[in-house]
């Protein structure tokens, strides 16, 4: 593979994985547990979408097929997507997207952290920017986490639950592959597998704090990098990618 | 949680250094830390503001709407409280 199609790959991933976990947490929007929590889910989910942009606007640069971001995110099948498969999992309750949400962002702000110091400065000003962003939605739901834990009884057991249930995705979110090892060789960013131990730490130290036990590390699932996608995916497509598909290239 | 366990918090809002905080709304969380959270994402999507404070609604003493007249009424006839006979210098802005 070249720089470019390893560029390419790298660039689908993260934007990937934001397009993806934005379209989950919009579905918050008329079905939060409260007004105000709601618009904070909604106010993620247009970081997350905003991310997308940056990311695959770059991706379609870098491609060179005249692909924008609005062609990558629409045009695409499920087999395409290079998000992990943490972020496709469905919301659940309230719980559960929280769970979610503080497991992949536990990962994201040290990856983003790497990428802010990437040799791409285009990629590092956009890790810049958006470490800001998960900055505030880990302190806020991380406290989600404390106060769902260490909670009442019912809410202590669905969120132990959720972790128990999510756990089995964080793995790969620490494998290193093909495409990895060129970003670290060229300096784009990170080795995922030198994030574990300060995730497992950060991770820990919460779930402690809120009374849950860390889950133990079992089989792990994975393959979203390379397109092989839990069934949760192709619900969320067909949502998202509605609008396109019925009306090319509808616009307003 | 019940959601009438949420009390209501008022939130006001310093939009630059050197302002004073100014009631901007209210709205429900669980405690003070969840209200802060809140009220960044409900009132400073648009960079209103660089200081958020949260008070629980019911430590807001207010005063009785029946009393007004006995409360600010007297007021309304002692013209000479009010700074209206002096001459502003010329070129002082905000007086």
């Amino acid at each position: 593979m070249t720089d470019k199609t390893h560029l390419f790959e790298y660039l689908l991933r993260l934007g990937d994985n934001a397009l993806v976990l934005g379209q989950r947490l919009g579905e918050w929007v008329a079905h939060g547990p409260e007004l105000e929590e709601e618009m904070a889910m909604a106010n993620f989910a247009l970081d997350y979408i905003g991310q997308a942009r940056l990311f695959l606007s770059y991706a379609g640069e870098v491609e060179g097929q005249r692909r924008d971001e609005d062609q990558l995110a629409f045009l695409r099948d499920s087999i395409d997507f290079k998000n992990v498969l943490l972020v496709e999992q469905p919301n659940g309750d309230f719980g559960q997207t929280i769970a979610r949400q503080f497991l992949y962002e536990s990962f994201y702000q040290f990856q983003l952290e790497g990428l802010s110091r990437s040799t791409d400065t285009r990629i590092a000003e956009i890790a810049e920017r958006v470490s800001k962003e998960i900055r505030y939605h880990l302190r806020h739901t991380r406290k989600w986490v404390l106060r769902l834990g260490d909670g009442t009884d019912e809410s202590h057991k669905r969120i132990q639950n959720s972790f128990d249930e999510l756990w089995r995705f964080s793995g790969e979110l620490f494998v290193a592959d093909e495409t990895d090892n060129w970003a670290v060789e060229h300096g784009i960013g990170p080795n995922p597998e030198t994030l574990s131990s300060r995730w497992n730490q950060f991770v820990g130290a919460a779930l402690t704090e809120a009374t849950l036990i860390q889950p133990d590390d079992g089989w792990m699932d994975g393959g979203g990098r390379y397109g092989r996608h839990s069934e949760h995916l192709g619900y969320l497509l067909a949502d998202m990618q509605f609008l396109q598909r019925a009306y090319p290239a509808a616009s307003w | 949680m019940k959601k009438e366990d949420w009390p209501l918090f008022e939130i006001f809002i310093r939009s630059r250094s050197g302002l004073s905080h100014r009631h901007v709304g209210s709205l429900h969380a669980a405690d003070a830390s969840m209200a802060l959270d809140h009220a960044r994402d409900l009132y400073t999507r648009r960079g209103e503001g660089v200081s958020l404070w949260a008070v629980e609604s019911r430590n807001i003493a207010a005063s009785d709407p029946a009393e007004s007249s006995a409360l600010f009424e007297p007021a309304e006839d002692k013209i000479y409280r009010h700074p209206t006979f002096y001459e502003v210098p010329e070129g002082v802005e905000n007086l």
